[in-house]
């Protein structure tokens, strides 16, 4: 390359690129035998299981929600053929990535596309169970979006805010439980945004709680974000049975929020019903994690956020006061995963119940994890999670050609969270200063 | 609490005496420079006001005195001092004594609220302990949950699916339920090992999938109970169910021995061998274990192993003691979150989550009695339960409420578990 190349950014075919890749370590032998082995199992489960099991025939999709928008013919996919294949490609990615191995940014993708293989192919050999009847993919895809995913995406976004700056948050849980709470209580007495701004800073409130404890008192925080779970739960049901029970016309009766047509989008063809018919709630999360990654990666406080998550001394040597950002980020972050708890109510389901929230709260903190920390993977793992649930609504309901008790569709969202987890993505690295508190010296 | 602020108000004066002090200024400075016990006590003073204010607030006749306060003023704070005091003595009536067995004939045993507080407090020991132990290793088990009911599974369908002698046949079913536990928590431990899958995830979602898993069980033939439709287990068959140690009336059943002679095992396990010590050098330092030569990878297995195999015993306590007339999927009963809390308020240490243990069965005992006989939600319980594990955790914060000094020669590191890169 001539010195001319050096003030440019460097392009896509540029020898610099492929230095950067080779610099870049590849995973060790073995892992990348461990990670190929984990992809032809996938491969072969979608071949042997998947494509064997189908019944002959065509597996149909039905694309267009029923009486929504533009007519679009339902998608037909011959069942079997259609696993083979993609159980083929799978195991084509895995001798490659056994072969050569994948870099860790292209290893990504390879995930993405194994995991939308195996679901592809799963779905497939699910639609197949009953002739006749199309399989409302949209439908799915709206219960993913509506009825699941809102409290996780949320939820994450607010962890991946406090953990980002070095304070862990397992209170994830805890802050939907009071989001839900306060949001379905002032949404009944005022009114739907008030809401929202009351779940807002109850969760913030607990996040200030977390922080004052974690930064100030310097609490163990794992520790300190189960109790905050037990001290949030015991205070929602305490509320639930001494308030809301005796008063639940007027204090636990909140309208559930409308879905809004966005004009324009919602008449995009297959998306549009999905992601631009919901209520204003789901569109403020899809601000949420906009404003979040920009946040975090293209401001001076993101910035100064990251730095002093990883090294706080560092970032207190340039002058960052890292106690005051620690403290801000983990209230935002609990501000946001309040409004995730106001979904639950306000939302989707309407009055509170004692422990709405359900575990979702851990699954948010299982997708910060497996998202690595970074909102947009932190989303998508959610956002898979959430497709997870809604199979396991649907599914039962639509019938597959094997009859499976419904038990088993409950457990696969968390059986294939295991599998990605410990077969794909394996160690994570937290931000290096996550958790630890800082004494200024 | 302005009770005990007082005499720190009254402090400056005496400041300055000599060397040789009064036994009231010794005993005021060994309140000020307060050691962990008294730190520990005024923890739990810190619960009782929170849980008070609740009280007060949940009571109707306090809250519609409130709206005429001014007029009356007396008339909210005796209403208040009522709902306290009518809290406390229900919690106190359900954990220890109640005054009303001495005088009826036959009528509630004397040791009934204490041997409710036994049975409460024993799966929450070995929960505990199992919690403790993974703790110490560095290693944050959220997964006693699934663990336990994993225990429950495997010791169920040997006590009634399986034939065997009258002892041979506890012990089978003990030894399943260990298994069970073990074998669940051993996966994560393994999964760790092997791959490097975050506990905290996959701990999470095997408990899902072991109570999944049980819903199932609980609807198939030879698991569940025959000639119903309820998703509730077959009886556990008597000589695999754990024997009451005070005769049948009373809830205490030999699981109470083994939780005690589980934490024995644990302190032993963790002082006093080189297991142990391995453990708890790659809990501190895994880094520095690793360079040490300690094998890193095989601790987390075997102290998974070891966690779900206590685990386990929190099931077979359950599955073979207090439901063994046939469990639902409530077999669980929230224990294996509760044994986290137990755990932090034991420190971690065998001994401390005995008391722990024994404290929270008390409050949970207690529960009982306050939902039956007060007006106030039992779940106020809970609340004081979390505000104490936060106040003992976080000492400097009692100290600044109570206006105490630190303690001279500096206050103990906790060795829990930390961040998430260990």
């Amino acid at each position: 390359m001539s010195t001319a190349t050096g003030t440019r950014p460097p392009a896509a075919g540029d020898e610099l690129v492929v230095h950067h890749q080779a610099a870049e370590p590849l995973l060790s032998t073995r892992r990348r035998l461990a990670g190929a082995a984990g992809l032809v199992v996938a491969g072969l489960v979608c071949i042997l299981v998947f494509g064997l099991d189908a019944n002959p025939g065509d597996a149909s999709f039905q694309v267009a929600l029923a009486g929504f928008g533009p007519k679009i013919p339902n998608v037909q996919l011959p069942g079997r053929p259609a696993c083979f294949v993609l159980g083929a490609l799978v195991i084509v990615l895995a001798l490659l990535h056994a072969a050569r191995g994948f870099s860790r940014r292209s290893m990504r993708w390879v995930i993405a596309t194994a995991i939308a293989c195996f679901a592809v192919s799963f779905l497939c050999w699910a639609a197949t169970g009953t002739p006749g009847n199309p399989f409302t993919l949209l439908g799915l895809l709206q219960t993913t979006i509506a009825a699941s995913s809102v409290p996780l995406v949320l939820g994450a976004l607010g962890g991946i805010m406090c953990e980002r700056s070095g304070v862990i948050n397992v209170a994830i849980e805890g802050q939907l439980l009071v989001g839900a709470f306060m949001g379905a209580m002032v949404a009944t007495m005022a009114n739907n945004v008030a809401g929202t701004l009351a779940a807002a800073a109850a969760g913030g409130v607990l996040g200030a709680l977390l922080a004052v404890f974690a930064v100030k008192y310097a609490v163990n925080q794992v520790v300190l974000g189960v109790v905050l779970n037990v001290l949030a739960l015991g205070l929602t049901n305490f509320g639930y049975n001494a308030l809301l029970q005796q008063n639940s016309s007027g204090l636990n009766n909140p309208a559930v929020l409308n879905p809004i047509k966005v004009p324009g989008l919602s008449q995009i063809p297959i998306l549009g019903p999905v992601l631009f018919d919901q209520n204003w709630l789901v569109y403020l999360t899809y601000a949420l994690i906009v404003a979040v990654h920009v946040w975090l990666f293209r401001t001076r406080w993101g910035l100064r956020t990251r730095a002093v998550g990883e090294h706080p001394r560092a970032a207190d040597t340039v002058g960052i006061n890292v106690a005051r950002m620690r403290y801000r980020n983990v209230i935002i972050g609990g501000m946001i995963a309040g409004i995730g708890g106001a979904y639950l109510t306000i939302g989707y389901a309407g009055a509170f119940s004692g422990n709405i929230s359900s575990g979702k709260g851990f699954i948010a903190l299982a997708a910060v994890i497996f998202g690595r920390w970074s909102p947009l993977g932190a989303v998508g793992a959610a956002l898979l999670f959430a497709f997870a649930d809604g199979l396991q609504i649907l599914l039962p309901i639509a019938g597959t050609p094997t009859n499976i008790p419904s038990a088993f569709w409950s457990m696969l969202p968390y059986v294939a969270t295991v599998f990605a987890v410990a077969g794909l993505v394996g160690k994570v690295q937290a931000p290096a200063a996550d958790g630890e508190p800082y004494v200024k010296s | 609490m302005t009770v005990e602020t007082a005499p720190a108000s009254a402090s400056p004066a005496p400041a300055d005496q000599p060397p040789r002090r009064g036994l009231g200024r010794r005993l005021l400075d060994g309140y000020l420079y307060a050691g962990p016990v008294t730190l520990t006590v005024l923890a739990f003073v810190c619960g009782a006001v929170v849980g008070a204010v609740m009280m007060v607030v949940a009571d109707p006749a306090t809250r519609s005195a409130l709206g005429y306060f001014l007029a009356a003023p007396g008339d909210t704070f005796s209403n208040g001092w009522h709902a306290i005091s009518a809290g406390y003595s229900a919690l106190f009536r359900g954990a220890l004594f109640n005054t009303d067995s001495l005088y009826s004939n036959g009528g509630a045993p004397i040791f009934g609220p204490i041997a409710n507080t036994l049975a409460y407090a024993t799966p929450l020991i070995l929960g505990g302990l199992a919690v403790g132990v993974a703790f110490r290793a560095g290693l944050f088990n959220i997964g006693v949950q699934g663990q336990l009911i994993m225990g429950a599974i495997c010791a169920g369908l040997v006590g009634f699916d399986v034939d065997l002698p009258p002892v041979i046949h506890l012990v089978a079913a003990l030894l399943a339920g260990i298994a069970g536990g073990a074998g669940w928590g051993g996966l994560t431990g393994w999964l760790k090992a092997r791959t490097g899958a975050h506990e905290v995830i996959t701990t999470i979602m095997l408990n899902y999938v072991a109570l999944y898993f049980l819903n199932y069980l609980l609807n198939v033939s030879g698991f569940q109970k025959p000639k119903t439709n309820e998703a509730v287990s077959k009886p556990v068959s008597g000589d695999a169910r754990l024997p009451h140690l005070f005769g049948a009336n009373l809830p205490v059943h030999l699981d109470l021995l083994i939780a005690l002679g589980a934490a024995a095992g644990v302190w032993w396990l963790l002082t006093r061998s080189t297991l142990g010590f391995s453990l708890r050098a790659i809990g501190a330092n895994q880094n520095a274990a690793r360079t040490a030569g300690m094998n890193v990878e095989r601790g987390y297995l075997v102290v998974m192993l070891i966690s779900g195999a206590l685990a386990g015993l929190v099931g077979c306590s359950q599955a073979l003691g207090a439901r063994a007339g046939g469990f639902d999927n409530s077999v669980d009963a929230n224990l294996g979150f509760d044994a986290i809390t137990v755990a932090l308020l034991g420190q971690a240490s065998p001994w401390g989550t005995v008391l722990a243990g024994l404290f929270f069965g008390a409050l949970n005992a207690g529960r009982v009695v306050m939902n039956a006989s007060t007006s106030t939600p039992s779940d106020v319980v809970n609340v004081m339960e979390a505000v104490i594990v936060l106040f003992i955790a976080a000492p400097a914060l009692v100290r600044s409420i109570f206006r105490l000094r630190q303690a001279r020669g500096g206050s103990r590191v906790s060795a829990l578990a930390k961040g998430w890169n260990g």
